[in-house]
Order: structure tokens, then C-alpha cells, then sequence
């Protein structure tokens, strides 16, 4: 039972995980029906930016939590004013151009951020302090749940809420909404598309900067690369639940998370990966839209 | 020109990237020995590069927005300069020869390694003119289209491995296997559309790497298969340079071969069912064209290329291993398909020489060559969004209608 219980517990990591990093994406396609492939990188960033300031900070000699917080804090800020500027420069002018140019151009910038992170700063595996505090009251089972991952559920749990509130009870939640129906209708209607755009990039990219510092702590180290890996297997889980619609980008991660977790601890760990685009396959060849993703049937 | 205004707007850009590279460019922390780098320089490079860059920037979209206000009257589609020069047969025909003369000489005026480079420039021409059929032609997109890759290139090390097969032998049993996956992966697919379709073929390509990657007894895991013999040349013995000049006109017939064959299918029945179903599916399920045949025979037809060239790539390097079929090479082939122009077979061919070219003679640029080459991908796009050549439309005037515009 405890091993089920560590499995399932380990799924809800990773499900977590991937669910900060899909949702930006999955909020990006929403609107403009881009893959943008620089999601991953931005996460990597962010993980970047909070290891050098966490670095500088705990030389300095400060509080573990106040390095935390303040670590994250500029981590979101940068990571946002990436996204912003990536917006900008590689997928504002190719708004109007086929689709395809606009993806090779979010993956010229992919490699762009990627090979710019790896010349300024280090091609090699970099220690990430452990900034999350080990809790007193969770030494008991401290084998099946380690205390950074109960930050991560929480984390994640609070930024899904934030998210839903943001999407369905603000107005720039109904303007993002309208622009990802129609974008036309919303100009119609006075909605600024181009502001809300930025908003939505601000808003993934801040996500995906949360799911950095998280997760570059719980696992210790960075390097230049971890945004690319991360960043397909946060598409897929997105694509899994139905790109497009955010508590689908959830499920799917959450399912994703689960199913690879109980993989690899039942069966086979060297056939993880195998499994979860098997799993994808089989899914969208039985939901051809992903889980929750609508199944809009053409009008001629 | 240099207004005001427009040192203000450049000073906040060149500002506005100071802070954004601030922590990343300036600040290097090692944390093991507990000691801070601050590299001052650098920002001030940023600063100053980025103003300059800013102006260019602008300078570049405004002779775009510029010069499509001019094409916007008249609704007569004008042709580019390069557009009317592969049209017209004047300039077609010589330009035509001297290639193939270039072709001709090119391994005994350049060095092995000249050559070497060619021929896997080469390569890719073939793969992403049979990548141009899946996404430029039938408008599928593909992300694992480098399994087909691998499973050419296994095709001929196994075969070889286990029962000495040859490269000429092996290679239409290449080019079969790779079509029946392209069919195999097409059945499951058809019903999936755009970015699901990505995925699927992404996963599909991974899937395939990594079992190659774990199945040690089968493929030899990521250890790779070495000493795969090089193709014969009607049973002579060859030294390593003249080998290579061998390969090279090896792959520049089956690029020939290719060319011919795409542009054949391009004009069939076959083809312009594919282009039809790019521009509306259900249209064209009303004319009458069976869909599930025709997206099927794309996936297949396309294939066919990846595993001949998958095949020549193994004979080529002589080893392989799963590390050389990642999705980093579809991204790559996909790259060459969209960057040269989509539909467009010398836009292929173009983006095919340019992107494996470029990455090789950015050498000199060493460590800043793959953080150009992005830059390069991204630049290229925002400007020329249809790709280096954008493929003309087939168009077919009546050439007795008395009208002003056409009067020949």
C-alpha cells in the first residue's frame, strides 16, 4: 500500500509539474493557435533567474523562505518580460502569415533562448539550492512524500484557482475568452486583441516561471536543456486533455503524471516515455480532440 | 529619418533588453565555491547592439508594410524577380546546366570534406522534398518524419548485420519499409487534423527512436551499429576519397531521381488531390476524392523518400545509432521544408542547402553558430513568411480571349 500510495503520490508530482508548464501553453494556443515551442525555454529561464538570484541571496546569508519567495517573485517577473518580448518580436509580425511560418519561428527562437542561456551562463549540469524548507510535521512519512512536493500540490492547486478566477470572473477574463472564440468579433466589440495577446503571454509565462523555481528545486539541479524536455511533455499532456481548454491542459497533465508514474513503478522505467506517446496515440485515435477538448464539427 | 522620436523609441528598446539580459548576460553565480561574477561589459554590448538593431528592425518592416501596399491594388498576383526567373525558359535552361555542370565538378574542385558536407546536403534535399509532399503538398504536419529516417537507415544496418546484404540491394527494401510505416502510421491519423496530427507523428517518432533505444537485442540499443559497409561500385574495390566522390554521385542521381518524381506526382491526378485536400477537406471529399486514399498515399509516398535517404545516410557515415534520429532532426527537415517554401520543389532544394550548409560554414562562429542559426529562423520567418520561394500557383490562361491584359 505504501508503495501505491508513494506511486501515486510521485504521479501527482509530476501531473502537477506539467500541468503549470501546459497551461501556458495551452492558454498561448487558446488564443492565437500557436504551438509555442519557447514555452519550454521561458520555464527554463525562470529556473535560471531564480538560481542566480537564490545564489546571490544565500550568500548574502538570508532566511530560506524569504530567498523563496523573493527567488520566485523576480523569476515570474523575468520569465513574463521574456514571453512579452517573444510575443513581440518572433509571432506578432506573423499574425496574418500561414501557420507553419509562425511555428518555425517560435522554434528559431526556441533554439535562440536555448543557445543564449547556454553562452552566457554554463553548458553544464548547475546545483539548484534546495529553497523549499523541510516541515517539521512531515517527518513521519517523509519516505513516500517529501515536503517540496507538498509545495508543489499546493502551489499548483492555488495557481489552477487563481487561473479559473482570472479566465471566468475578470473582465480581462472575458475579453481573453472572446478573443479565443472569434478574434474578429471581439475587435468588433472593442476588445484591444493585441493587449489582451500580451496579457495571456504575461500570464503563461508567469505560470511556467512558477513551475520552474519549483521544480529546479525539487530536483536540484538546471541546465540549459531541461526547458526543451519539459516542454513536450507538458504539449503533450496538454494535447492529451484537449489543447486549447485549460482544465482539460489539467487533466491531461494529471492523467499523463499518473499513468507514467504507475508505468514505471509496476512495469518497466526503460519504457516510460514509450508509454506516455503510446497512451497519447491511443487516446486521440479514440478522442480525436483530446479529452476534454471540443469536437467542433465543421460548418460548410 | 533619424528623428527624434525614433532615438527615444530605439533608447527604450535598447533599455528595456539591458534589464531583460540583466541577471542571465551580466551575473554569473557559482554556487559550490560561493562566488559571484559581474560582467559588466556585457550589458553595455547589449545596450548598444539592440539600439542599432532597433532601427534596422524598423527600417525592415517598414520597406515590408511598403511593399505590400504596392502589391495590394490591382489583384493581378505579380510575380517575383526569382519567381519569373525559374519561370521564363530563358534564363530556366542555362541555369539549369550550369548547376549540373557545378554538380559535375564539384567533388574533384573541393576537398573530401567539401564533399562529405554536400552529400549530406544532398540528403536532406531528398528527405524534405518527400516531407514536402506530406505538409507542403497534402498540408499534414509532421513532427516524427525522422522515423521513417531511422527506419531506412536500420533497414539497410540490419539487413547488412544479419545477412550481408548490399546497399543496392537493400535499398528499395529500405524505401518499401518505410513506406509501409508511413501507411501504418497514416491509418490511425486519419481522422486526426492539425495540431493533433503534430503530436501523434511527434509521439510516433519518438516512439520508434526509443524502442530502438531500449530493444538491445534487436537493434543493439544506443550503442548503434558500426562498420556499415558504403555502397559498391559494380563490385571494385574503393579507396576512402574515391568512395566518397562515389556516395556523392550516388546522391546527387537520387536527388535528380527525386526532383523528377516529385514534380511528376506534383502535376498528377494524385497530386492535385493532395493540394485539394490541403485547401478544404470537405470540399473535396464533394468532388469525389476519396480521402482516406489520398491522405494515406501521401504519408506513404512521403516516407518512401525519408527511408531512401535514411539508407544512404547509414551507408554514408558507415555507423548509427538512435542519438541520430531525434526530433531535432525532424524539426530540421521541417525547417528546410517551410524555410525554403512550402510546395515549392526549388524552395526545398534551397532550404536545403542553405540550412545544412549554413550551420557548417558558421563553423568560424563556433559556439554562436546554433544561437545565429535560430535568429536566422526567426528573422526569415517575420520577413518572408512564405519561405525563401513561394511555390506559384498553376495557373492556365485561355489563350483566345481577347482581353487588354493578356494580349499575346
Amino acid at each position: 500500500m505504501d508503495y501505491f500510495l508513494e506511486l501515486f503520490l510521485g504521479g501527482l508530482t509530476r501531473g502537477s509539474i506539467y500541468a503549470l508548464i501546459a497551461l501556458g501553453y495551452t492558454m498561448v494556443y487558446g488564443i492565437i493557435k500557436l504551438i509555442n515551442f519557447a514555452h519550454g525555454e521561458i520555464y527554463m529561464i525562470g529556473a535560471f533567474t531564480a538560481l542566480i538570484v537564490a545564489g546571490i541571496l544565500s550568500m548574502l546569508g538570508w532566511n530560506q523562505v524569504l530567498i523563496l519567495v523573493i527567488a520566485s517573485i523576480i523569476a515570474v517577473i523575468y520569465s513574463s518580460a521574456y514571453g512579452y518580448t517573444i510575443e513581440k518580436i518572433a509571432y506578432k509580425p506573423l499574425r496574418q502569415a500561414p501557420r507553419l511560418s509562425a511555428l518555425i519561428s517560435a522554434i528559431g527562437m526556441s533554439m535562440f533562448l536555448q543557445y543564449y542561456v547556454l553562452l552566457a551562463q554554463t553548458s553544464n549540469f548547475l546545483p539548484f539550492p534546495n529553497l523549499i524548507p523541510d516541515f517539521k510535521f512531515l517527518e513521519p512519512i517523509e519516505h513516500i512524500v517529501r515536503s517540496s512536493e507538498v509545495v508543489i500540490y499546493v502551489v499548483t492547486a492555488i495557481v489552477m484557482v487563481l487561473l479559473t478566477f482570472l479566465i471566468k470572473f475578470t473582465k480581462i477574463g472575458k475579453a481573453m475568452r472572446a478573443t479565443s472564440q472569434d478574434r474578429d468579433m471581439a475587435m468588433l466589440v472593442g476588445v484591444d486583441v493585441n493587449k489582451i495577446i500580451s496579457v495571456t503571454f504575461l500570464v503563461g509565462s508567469a505560470t511556467a516561471a512558477i513551475g520552474g523555481v519549483l521544480i529546479a528545486s525539487h530536483i536540484g539541479q538546471i541546465n540549459y536543456y531541461i526547458g526543451f524536455i519539459a516542454g513536450i511533455k507538458a504539449f503533450v499532456a496538454a494535447v492529451l486533455g484537449g489543447i486549447g481548454s485549460m482544465p482539460g491542459a489539467v487533466l491531461g497533465s494529471m492523467v499523463l503524471g499518473m499513468s507514467e508514474s504507475f508505468f514505471t513503478g509496476y512495469i518497466s522505467s526503460d519504457y516510460e516515455d514509450v508509454f506516455a506517446f503510446l497512451f497519447l496515440v491511443f487516446t486521440l485515435i479514440f478522442r480525436p480532440s483530446g479529452i476534454l477538448g471540443r469536437d467542433d464539427t465543421e460548418k460548410v | 529619418m533619424f528623428s527624434f522620436n525614433e532615438i527615444k523609441k530605439s533608447l527604450l528598446v535598447a533599455l528595456w533588453f539591458m534589464f531583460l539580459t540583466f541577471p542571465i548576460m551580466v551575473i554569473r553565480v557559482n554556487t559550490i565555491y560561493n562566488t559571484i561574477e559581474w560582467r559588466w561589459g556585457r550589458m553595455l554590448m547589449v545596450g548598444i547592439g539592440s539600439f542599432f538593431l532597433s532601427f534596422l528592425w524598423r527600417f525592415l518592416h517598414k520597406r515590408q508594410e511598403t511593399g505590400q501596399k504596392k502589391a495590394e491594388p490591382g489583384e493581378t498576383e505579380t510575380l517575383t524577380l526569382t519567381q519569373r526567373l525559374i519561370t521564363d525558359k530563358r534564363f530556366s535552361i542555362p541555369g539549369i546546366i550550369a548547376i549540373s555542370i557545378f554538380a559535375l565538378i564539384f567533388p574533384f574542385v573541393f576537398s573530401m570534406y567539401q564533399t562529405n558536407i554536400m552529400t549530406s546536403a544532398l540528403i536532406y534535399v531528398v528527405v524534405g522534398l518527400g516531407l514536402n509532399i506530406v505538409v507542403g503538398l497534402a498540408g499534414l504536419l509532421d513532427l516524427g518524419y525522422v522515423a521513417f529516417y531511422l527506419v531506412g537507415a536500420y533497414t539497410y544496418a540490419l539487413l547488412n548485420v544479419h545477412f550481408g546484404l548490399g546497399f543496392w540491394m537493400v535499398l528499395p527494401i529500405s524505401a518499401f519499409f518505410a513506406l509501409l510505416f508511413g501507411v501504418i502510421l497514416g491509418f490511425p491519423v486519419l481522422r486526426l487534423r492539425g495540431d493533433y496530427l503534430a503530436i501523434v507523428t511527434l509521439g510516433f517518432g519518438e516512439i520508434i527512436r526509443l524502442v530502438m533505444e531500449n530493444w538491445n537485442e534487436f537493434s543493439f540499443g544506443p550503442s548503434g551499429i558500426a562498420n556499415i559497409p558504403r555502397p559498391g561500385f559494380f563490385g571494385m574495390e574503393l579507396s576512402l576519397h574515391q568512395n566518397i566522390i562515389w556516395v556523392y554521385f550516388v546522391m546527387v542521381g537520387m536527388a535528380i531521381f527525386t526532383i523528377f518524381v516529385v514534380r511528376r506526382l506534383q502535376d498528377s491526378r494524385l497530386g492535385r488531390a493532395w493540394i485539394a485536400l490541403r485547401e478544404d477537406e470537405i470540399a473535396c471529399q464533394a468532388m469525389g476524392i476519396d480521402k482516406r486514399r489520398t491522405k494515406l498515399s501521401a504519408f506513404g509516398l512521403g516516407a518512401m523518400w525519408a527511408g531512401m535517404g535514411g539508407a544512404v545516410f547509414a551507408a554514408k557515415t558507415t555507423y548509427i545509432n538512435p542519438a541520430s534520429f531525434t526530433l531535432w532532426e525532424s524539426i530540421i527537415i521541417l525547417c528546410v521544408v517551410v524555410l525554403g517554401g512550402m510546395g515549392s520543389i526549388l524552395g526545398v532544394i534551397c532550404g536545403a542547402m542553405v540550412l545544412i550548409l549554413l550551420p557548417e560554414y558558421l563553423r568560424a562562429f563556433s559556439e554562436y553558430r546554433m544561437l545565429i542559426f535560430g535568429a536566422i529562423l526567426v528573422i526569415m520567418m517575420v520577413f518572408r513568411p512564405g519561405g525563401m520561394i513561394t511555390a506559384v500557383r498553376k495557373t492556365h490562361q485561355f489563350k483566345g480571349l481577347k482581353d487588354p491584359q493578356s494580349t499575346k
